[in-house]
Order: C-alpha cells, then structure tokens, then sequence
C-alpha cells in the first residue's frame, strides 16, 4: 500500500506546505530536538496537564508523549477541510431535528427507519421538541484521516461529548512557548479564540427570552479522564464547573447552590452523558445528573449542549448514510468523503466481508474509542476466526471498511526525525453560526508502521498549523 | 463561588489543622511519658490525648480497655481506619484539594498532594524506623507549608475567607479541647501547685499549643493555672488562643457576609463577645469545664451555620 507522506508526498518531493518546516528541521540537531521535547514536558506538568488521568487511589499523573514537530496544512488544504466538516454537521442537525420532528428522510427511503427507531441512542423525549437555533450538536470533533494529495476522508462524526480540544489548545501554548520565532515566520493561524467562540455559541442557544444568560460547565467529576479538560474549559470560557449535585431544580428552572445563594443557570455544556442526567427519568442510581433536569428541558428553560439524543446521528450504523444525509438536506455533494462501507446487516456485503476479513478493518456499529475492533491486516487467523464468530452471531451488530494508508508526517522517535501515521480531529462549533477554528487535534502512532493513534496504545500528539496565506 | 467548592475549601483547611494539631498533641504525649512516671499517670496521659482527639471510643473499640502508648501512637498517627488519625486527616484535605484543581493554586495542590502521598506510603515499620517525633515534627512543619504557601500564592479572596474560616474554627476547638483536658489540674489548689510533676503538666500543654516561651515572655513568673488559662482564652496576640482565633475567624466571616445578615455572623459575634469581654476571674466562678464545653458546642453550632448559609448543603 503506498504511503502518502505528508512532507514528502507520494514521490518523494517537498510539499510546499512543509517548506519552512523542513527548513528549520534541517537546522536542528537531533539534541536540540530532543532539549525541547524535554522542555516540552515540563511546560505540561506546570501547566497542569498532568491531571488528565487519576488513578483511583494514588492520584497516578500521566502525560501524553507530545511530538515538537507540528503537522501543517496549507490554507487551500484547510478550507477544503473546514467546509468539508462544517458541512457534515449542518447535515447531520438537520438530520437531528428531522428525525425528532416530521421524519422526512425516513418517508422519503433514503434511511431505514428501523436504523432509527430501534436504534438505542435515538431517544423517544427529544421528540417534537424545538431547540434554539435548531441546534442538536454544539459542538462536534470530526474524525479525518488523509491517503493522498487530495484524498480525505471521514472515519466517524463525534456528535455527543467529543473530547480532546484542550490539546489542540495546550499544544498550541507549548509550542509558543518553545518556538515563539516560527510562528512570526511561518505565518500560523491562532486557535486561542476557541474559548470565545464556544461561549459566544452557548450563549447564543440560552431559552429564548434570555439576554444575559448564565451558563455552566457539567462534569461527572474529578474521577472522570477527561477532568482535566472540563476544568480546563470552565477556567478558559470563565464559568462555573459544576457536578449534579451542584445543581437544583425548582418551580421549573435549574440553579446552582453558590456562596450567595441560588443562581439561576440557563445554558449546561455537559460532558455528562445522556443516560446519567437525569435519575428521574434515566438511569435511577446516577449519581452524576440532576433530579428533574429532563422536565426542565422539555419546557426550554434551560439548554443543554450537546442536545439530547445525538448519539442516534454518529452511530456507525447511520454513518454509511451521512453522504445522502447531506445530499438529502443540503442539495449538495459531499465534500469529503465516507470511508467505503459494508454494512454487514446486506446479505451481500456480509459475504464480502467475511471472505476479506484479513485486510478490513470491522467495528462495532455501537462501539468507541477503537475498542472492540479487527484490524485484519495486524491480526493473528485465531483472532480473526474468533472475531468470525462474533460476527456470525449478530451480523447487523457490525461494520467493515478497507484498511486505509494513513499519511505519515514527520515525527521525532529515538533514531531520529521518521514518518509516522497521523489523523486528524477538528472542532466543529455551532449556534447561531457554524465555525471552525484552524486546527485540531492531530494524534500520531509512535510505533513504527502502526496505525493506531489511540493514547492508550502508544499514540503521541502534536500541534496542527494551518498556514495563513498561499504559501 | 459553588457551595461545594466552599465546602470544600473549608474542609480542606480544618482536616489540615486537625493533622497539626493531633501532631502536637502527640508530640507532647509522648514527651511527657518520657519523664519518670508511675504506671497510671502514664496511662492518664494517653487517655486525656485520646480524649482532646475525641477518639477514646473508637479506640476502646478496637483495643479494649488496655492504654498502651504504642497502640495510642499507631491509632492516632498512621491507622486509615481512623478517620482522625494523621493519616485519616491528611488522606481527607487531600481528597478536598482535589476537587479544587480549579480553585486552588498549583503551589498549593502540590503541598497537600504530596504530604499526602508522603504518609500514603507510611506503615508501621516505616513509622518507628523514621521515629515518632520526626513524623511529628513533620506533619507540624508541613502544615506551616500549607499555611504559607496558602497565604502567600492564592488572591485573599472569598475562598481564601472559607479556608482561613476552616483554620480558625478547627483552631479554636482543639484549644478549648486540649484546655478541658487538663481543667481538673489547672483548678487545682495553690497549696499543690509547684512540684516537679506539675511543672511539666503546665511545660507539656503551653508547648502543645506553643506557647511556652510565650508564657515566660507574658508573665516573667513561674507556671501557675490561672495565667495558663488566662493566655490560651483571652490573649488576643497569642496566636492560638481562643480569642485570637476567634478575632481571624470574624475577620473571614465579616469578609464574607458583607453586609449580609446571615445567623452565622450573629453567633460569631455573640460568642467573640464573650470571649472579648470576658474576665479570668468570672470565668472560674462559672467553672471553667463549663465554660469551655459551651465553647465548644458553640463553634461546632457556627460551623454548621457557616455551611447552611454559604454552601446551601442539600
């Protein structure tokens, strides 16, 4: 399988947009590299990075293993991504209020409603209910990966609670920190307005009526993996984090307990999930949620974002979908593309699938975060076999699609500056506009030739630059 | 600010006192029973440093009648069981801090974390092999840290208010504690006071709450009951006396209730009042026991309305 590198391309040649950055890696020595990452470290520690992962008892600190050298992508590249999420996700709220509203898409035979209705994620309360702005997912991590010049494509739409922005941020601050030359020189667009643009958008989405609304940021708690990153977003945009014990209801608006007493809330970023909001209508034993929020927000005295119910929309059984989605709303072709797709529930893409289970990659319609998935080309025959008969015993449960060749970018591993696979998730913002800003989290396999990016399998991070100008 | 993250800032303070103190408590007991004894004055001294830590019972629970100072040691310093121990209380401003990443500074986390990590790991070997006065010299030192790195690296804000409020009512009680313990000794005749004993029963409880240098320096006189009380009680610049805590405490609490008329303000100030305008000899006359015990009770009954006007508990 060919490899695209995204400094050297297919042949071998310099990529323009990496110019400068082969440039500069040609004047670094291997040990200033390695000082840096270093300093690197440190700078992430300080800033309190270190937090991310808590142990149970210990309070274990971990650290993401950071790459200094940043993945860059020209302004024409970037566009073309930036449209190509925004895109999706104006889709898929449509999608969203259609679903919850009139159903059109189902009468109209372009998704089955069975995928809908019986699907575990689409839930019966957010029927027929209006949100404001028509917005369902506030914010969405679009999950891209590139095999060539001009080839990208969509792995999954994470329309819940999709974690990670605090790298993109944190990264960005380090490598200021340790580069501040480059970025005059190279002409990098800022991704320190997410913070804004994130409040600006829940502000935008509080119960009509509401000029200057309270808002909150809702985490399980100090026990949750992604902490750091709630609290890091609550300092950021300058509210309240808040737990479900924090919150009250009370004659049919939510509140939270503060010092001067109860203070109305209008507007919840929760990166709780659906199921642990509310113990009167959910799960009865969540601890998380906030007895009796659910009546509060079916009477739209207060926002929640993300909205209910918009796991329905990501699930990997719908993804298939998402390109006549967006024909179907939009009246336009997709900009980036799906992954091809067989959807092992078809009698004829189930015997595809099983004669090529060795060099597909088949997930879990309902799975996340890479678990529970075959990588046929890394995978032993037991394993395959074994995964054969899981399959077998609910063929509608899974997905395959062709072992992609993820680009490589350059990366700095022990024996030096080596390509190593990347992907690529930026932030879609939405309210009463959609935006992006230029950049994400791009993750990156430290192990040589592997193809899982995932932290807890090896995976670094490093800072993604969209270059400003045609350059 | 959240209620909770008052609670817990409040908390987080009045653990990390409770460590120093039960540290100094210790600390003295074992001094004291370094000193030629019999068998029952011996036992007396572990059993009044189980009671000022209000442990007598829990104790009793797990050992029996028996006082044995190895056992007092263990159950007061390092056992997780006891949710006062050194450890206990150490184990429990640690798990407060933790829920302030994002109200507390980093100096300040990382005080708290890793003398909690430090005592984590501390069994019964590691304790007598390092020795009881140094784990106590430490847990004093590493609460003078939390202070200074508190006062000096947080904005003097509301929750600086909450934490100093956890100080000085923790403070406070352990005082008026450490002073019931001994009040049979402190009413004792003029006739018995003087002997060799009672010099260090008087060194031994100025020391635990430091203030016997500050003693002689006050008094230039030798030890005797009514001056100890007198300094611990009504001393406004003796830094852990009742009304110097107090003093602290209306000074967070004015801070904090502006010109709110919150119930908590109210019984501060009637109990600062009676601290502040109270005389020795009055004090003896209503029975110091009693007097001490309605202190007590008191700042128990304002910490709770601290936490039911600020931090709106459900």
């Amino acid at each position: 399988m060919p490899v695209f590198d995204e400094m050297h391309g297919a042949d071998g040649a310099l990529r323009p947009a990496y110019a400068r950055v082969a440039a500069w890696l040609g004047r670094l020595r291997p040990e200033q590299i390695a000082r840096k990452r270093a300093e690197a470290d440190l700078l992430f520690r300080r800033l309190g990075i270190t937090f991310i992962v808590y142990g149970k008892e210990g309070g274990t600190e971990r650290l993401i293993p950071f790459d200094v050298i940043p993945r860059v992508f020209a302004a024409h590249e970037w566009r073309r991504l930036a449209q190509g999420s925004i895109q999706r996700v104006r889709a898929l709220n449509l999608f969203l209020a259609d679903i919850y509203h009139g159903r059109e898409i189902i009468r109209a035979g372009v998704v089955p409603a069975e995928l809908i209705l019986a699907n575990e994620y689409f839930q019966p309360q957010m029927q027929g209910l209006s949100l404001p702005c028509g917005i369902y997912t506030h914010v969405a991590g679009i999950d891209i990966v590139r095999t060539g010049e001009s080839e990208f494509f969509v792995l999954e739409d994470n329309l819940r609670s999709p974690s990670g922005v605090s790298y993109m941020m944190e990264n960005r601050e380090v490598m200021m920190r340790l580069f501040p030359e480059l970025f005059s020189e190279f002409g990098v667009a800022p991704v320190n307005h997410y913070p804004d643009e994130l409040l600006r958008n829940l502000r935008a989405v509080a119960p009509p009526g509401v000029d200057e609304p309270t808002v909150a940021v809702m985490t399980p708690g100090p026990y949750n993996s992604a902490y750091f990153e709630h609290a890091f977003l609550a300092e950021q945009i300058g509210v309240e984090l808040v737990e479900g014990r924090d919150l009250f209801v009370r004659d049919g608006v939510v509140y939270m307990r503060t010092t001067e007493g109860p203070q109305r809330v209008h507007v919840i970023y929760r990166r709780v999930d659906d199921e642990f909001l509310d113990p009167l209508a959910f799960r009865s034993e969540s601890t998380l949620g906030v007895p009796g929020l659910l009546s509060v927000y079916r009477a739209g005295n207060v926002s929640l974002a993300n909205a209910m119910g918009t796991g329905v929309a990501d699930d990997k059984s719908v993804y298939p979908y998402v390109p006549d989605i967006v024909r179907f709303y939009l009246g336009e072709e997709p900009i980036l593309n799906n992954v091809p797709t067989w959807m092992l529930r078809r009698a004829d893409d189930l015997k595809y699938a099983l004669d090529h289970l060795h060099e597909l990659v088949t997930k879990e319609v309902h799975g996340a975060g890479g678990y529970g998935m075959l990588v046929g080309p890394a995978a032993t025959k037991a394993e395959i076999e074994a995964y054969r008969a899981r399959i077998l015993a609910d063929p509608a449960g899974f997905i395959s699609q062709p072992t992609l060749a993820l680009s490589t970018c350059p990366t700095f591993v022990e024996s030096g500056v080596a390509p190593r696979h990347v992907d690529l998730r930026p932030y879609v913002l939405a309210g009463e506009t959609f935006g992006v800003v230029p950049g994400g989290l791009t993750r990156v396999a430290l192990v040589e030739g592997s193809l899982v990016v995932n932290s807890s399998q090896g995976g670094g991070i490093k800072d993604t630059w969209v270059l400003e100008g045609e350059g | 600010m959240l209620g909770r993250i008052a609670d817990s800032l409040y908390w987080m303070a009045r653990y990390s006192e409770r460590a120093e103190s039960t540290a100094r408590i210790l600390d003295v007991g074992y001094r004291m029973t370094l000193m030629p004894q019999d068998a029952a004055t011996r036992a007396s001294v572990w059993s009044s440093t189980l009671e000022i830590a209000g442990c007598q019972e829990a104790y009793a629970e797990k050992y029996g009648g028996e006082v044995r100072r190895e056992d007092v040691i263990r159950f007061l310093a390092i056992d997780p069981d006891n949710p006062w121990s050194l450890y206990g209380c150490l184990r429990a401003a640690r798990e407060n801090a933790r829920a302030l990443r994002s109200s507390i500074t980093i100096e300040l986390w990382e005080a708290v974390n890793s003398t909690w990590l430090e005592i984590r790991d501390m069994d019964e070997n590691a304790l007598l092999e390092r020795g009881y006065r140094d784990l106590f010299d430490w847990v004093k030192e590493r609460a003078n840290l939390f202070h200074g790195v508190a006062d000096g690296t947080m904005l003097h804000d509301d929750a600086y208010a909450f934490m100093r409020l956890g100080w000085y009512l923790e403070r406070a009680g352990n005082t008026a504690r450490i002073l019931d313990s001994k009040y049979h000794v402190l009413l004792a005749s003029a006739q018995d006071v003087g002997g060799a004993v009672d010099y260090y029963q008087w060194g031994a409880l100025l020391r635990s709450v430091s203030a016997f240098r500050a003693y002689h320096k006050v008094y230039s006189n030798v030890i005797v009951p009514a001056r100890v009380a007198e300094l611990l009680i009504l001393r406004e610049d003796m830094p852990r006396s009742l009304h110097s805590c107090l003093n602290q405490a209306i000074g967070s609490l004015d801070h904090l209730c502006g010109r709110r008329p919150f119930e908590c303000r109210r019984i501060a100030g009637e109990l600062h009042a009676r601290i502040r305008f109270a005389s020795m000899s009055e004090i003896f006359t209503r029975g110091l026991h009693e007097f001490l015990t309605d202190f007590v009770d008191r700042t128990t009954e304002l910490g709770g309305q601290v936490q039911r006007d600020f931090m709106m508990l459900a």
